[in-house]
């Protein structure tokens, strides 16, 4: 019997159960949006035409245009690569910094735990768009400071996750007997360890690159994330707030797209949570 | 000589949140002395919660004891270097019981056993390879199957697995923790004769966790009998099982499966063991026993020889009444002869039942 390796045919399996797929296919157009945007758009995205504001959608606008005449779809589109780069890379960041914490807080434990989950629940303690507003209020306002106040609150999740599953995997037997064959802990740790535990935090991920667009939306809404006229799906529907009620669609556009991106990677994570299941 | 592995008055002790106040100790394992010679099984039995798993992570070094000290050869090994911790770990290997949890689910039966070779620098991986390939074929499985996941095996054939990783690393002595509790009884019997094999084979010595008593009579030389996180009975294996010395061990002789279900005893226990985090003044078998006198309240009696190599802890250990001798007929652990006790075991009892 020549079974390949369950990662192998991971993709294939996530394709094939629809909900995933469609996850999935959410997530893609996302991705091409951020990067062949400026391409499928005829308007760029800051191109003012003020004999046009406000226009609801037509043949000319297929979402319409803002106060400023600009194109809705454009903007929208322009706006997939900053709320894709917000998410992917405060994500990773905070995998790349609270994946080792966990690991080595969990599979160590006592004292080293203590004082390492201590810290992350410092930064836990604070309500986390509360705790973005203070990282950007006092780094000031710019899409990397948004990225790095992103990726402090997204931290202490993955590290927490990363440290329950860490220590869940390290009392099995397996790595007991890794650890009397005279394995040192980095081994165990990097080769029997976290290939075990990855799993929840592949899918904590995924639905933390979710609730990080919504939170880069919160803080460009309110002024302190990506600064105008860079175009992103949060400023976009604080611009529409105060054209509400002669221009709903100013609205409904970023909102849409933030609530599809969201539902997304959503459904990706957990079809991913369900294909990583050794029991599937 | 100098016993292969000789740990003595290891004591592990747990700290147990009551919630209210200051946490309580919990002795899993109080003063206990034990040793293993070469090429010999040493059996470990008693009843759930004993302390019999933790005398094991113990002896494995797994983790530490409050106090007490364990030799190799000779050689203190409680104070190690990384250099000495690792000869250590090379010289004592483990089974666990679950043959479900033992075996990293992604990793190939290959690296399983080729990545200890190499850690402690026995040979060279194309060697290694060899090696596997041959530990593979020692334990009754085949080469082919190297390449597969633990997933792809059974049972038994992880458990063979398991032991082969252990051998994988040419241990003096393995310390096999209910290696066959998890496996069917007919997958018990081939694993058990694979350890017999092994050890004939290459002198290993075993200690052998367990609360299978027919597996035990027909593996070990000498036995200890655990109750409480202490050694209550100690002896070469005939001798115990012919003349228990402790009412426990009498006890837990009584409430073992038998043959000859007409036999069963009539001394089964009741009641529960003491609450470890409670200390006692006196025997800790004190409560259950059926030959309980006043001083058994209020002494505790030490474990000492009552014959030449029986060690008991209890007062009465020579007074003890005499036990009708439990059939020597005992099977051992083939599964057919078990199977066909059970079944006429089982036809008696029909027929009883239809004399009626």
């Amino acid at each position: 019997m020549t079974t390949a390796p369950a990662s192998h045919s991971l993709i294939r399996r996530l394709v094939e159960d629809s909900r995933s797929a469609f996850g999935m296919a959410l997530v893609s157009i996302l991705v091409l949006a951020a990067v062949f945007g400026p391409v499928l758009s005829s308007y760029a995205p800051d191109a003012a035409d003020f004999m046009a504001t406000l226009a609801p959608p037509s043949a000319d606008h297929f979402l319409g245009t803002d106060d400023l005449g600009r194109d809705v779809l454009s903007r929208i589109l322009s706006g997939a690569r900053v709320s894709l780069l917000v998410g992917v890379i405060s994500v990773g960041g905070a995998v790349l910094v609270g994946l080792p914490i966990g690991l080595v807080a969990g599979y160590l434990g006592g004292r080293t735990d203590a004082v390492l989950m201590r810290c992350m629940d410092v930064l836990l303690a604070f309500p986390g768009i509360l705790l973005a507003l203070g990282i950007t209020a006092a780094l000031g306002a710019s899409l990397t400071n948004t990225i790095i106040a992103i990726a402090v609150i997204n931290t202490p999740t993955i590290a927490r996750v990363t440290r329950a599953q860490t220590m869940l995997v390290s009392s099995l037997d397996y790595v007991k007997a890794n650890r009397a064959l005279g394995f040192s802990n980095l081994t165990i740790m990097t080769r029997s360890v976290l290939p075990n535990a990855l799993s929840p935090v592949l899918v904590q991920a995924s639905l933390l690159l979710a609730s990080s667009i919504i939170t880069e939306s919160y803080l460009s809404f309110l002024g302190l994330g990506v600064q105008p006229p860079t175009p992103t799906w949060g400023s976009m529907l604080r611009d529409a707030i105060s054209f509400i009620d002669q221009a709903t669609w100013l609205a409904w556009f970023p909102g849409a797209a933030i609530f599809l991106t969201v539902l997304g990677f959503n459904i990706f994570g957990d079809g991913l949570r369900d294909r990583l299941d050794p029991r599937d | 000589m100098t016993p292969l592995l000789a740990a003595e008055n290891l004591v592990k002790s747990f700290s147990v949140s009551t919630g209210w106040g200051k946490p309580k100790r919990f002795y899993a394992v109080d003063t206990v002395s034990l040793s293993v010679e070469r090429g010999r099984t040493l059996a470990v039995v008693g009843e759930s919660g004993c302390g019999k798993s933790t005398v094991g992570s113990l002896l494995l070094r797994l983790q530490d004891p409050d106090s007490g000290s364990i030799r190799l050869d000779g050689e203190d090994a409680m104070a190690l270097d990384s250099n000495g911790l690792r000869r250590f770990r090379r010289r004592v290997q483990v089974v666990f019981q679950d043959p479900f949890a033992s075996l990293d689910p992604r990793e190939r039966i290959r690296e399983v056993l080729v990545r200890p070779m190499l850690l402690h620098r026995l040979c060279d991986r194309p060697e290694a390879l060899k090696r596997a390939a041959a530990l593979m074929e020692a334990v009754g499985l085949s080469a082919e199957q190297l390449d597969r996941f633990p997933h792809q095996f059974s049972g038994g054939q992880r458990q063979r697995v398991a032991i082969a990783r252990a051998l994988s690393v040419q241990p003096d002595l393995i310390v096999c923790d209910e290696p066959v509790s998890a496996l069917d009884v007919s997958v018990q019997a081939q694993v058990v004769n694979l350890l017999q094999d092994l050890q004939r084979d290459t002198g290993v010595a075993f200690i052998f966790i367990s609360h299978d008593l027919a597996v035990v009579r027909h593996l070990a030389h000498d036995v200890a009998v655990m109750y409480s996180g202490r050694i209550v009975e100690q002896a070469p294996t005939r001798e115990l099982f012919d003349n228990p010395r402790h009412p426990y061990t009498r006890a837990l002789l009584a409430a073992a499966p038998r043959v000859e279900i007409q036999r069963k005893s009539h001394v089964l226990l009741t009641g529960e063991p003491p609450d470890p985090t409670n200390c006692i003044a006196g025997c800790r078998f004190a409560a259950r026993c059926p030959y309980v006198q006043d001083r058994c309240t209020q002494e505790e009696p030490p474990l000492v020889p009552v014959d030449a190599a029986h060690l008991s802890a209890c007062f009465f250990a020579r007074t003890l009444p005499q036990v009708e001798t439990l059939p020597d007929t005992l099977p051992g652990t083939s599964a057919s002869a078990r199977m066909a006790a059970y079944r006429r075991a089982r036809d008696r009892q029909t027929q009883q039942a239809e004399d009626i």
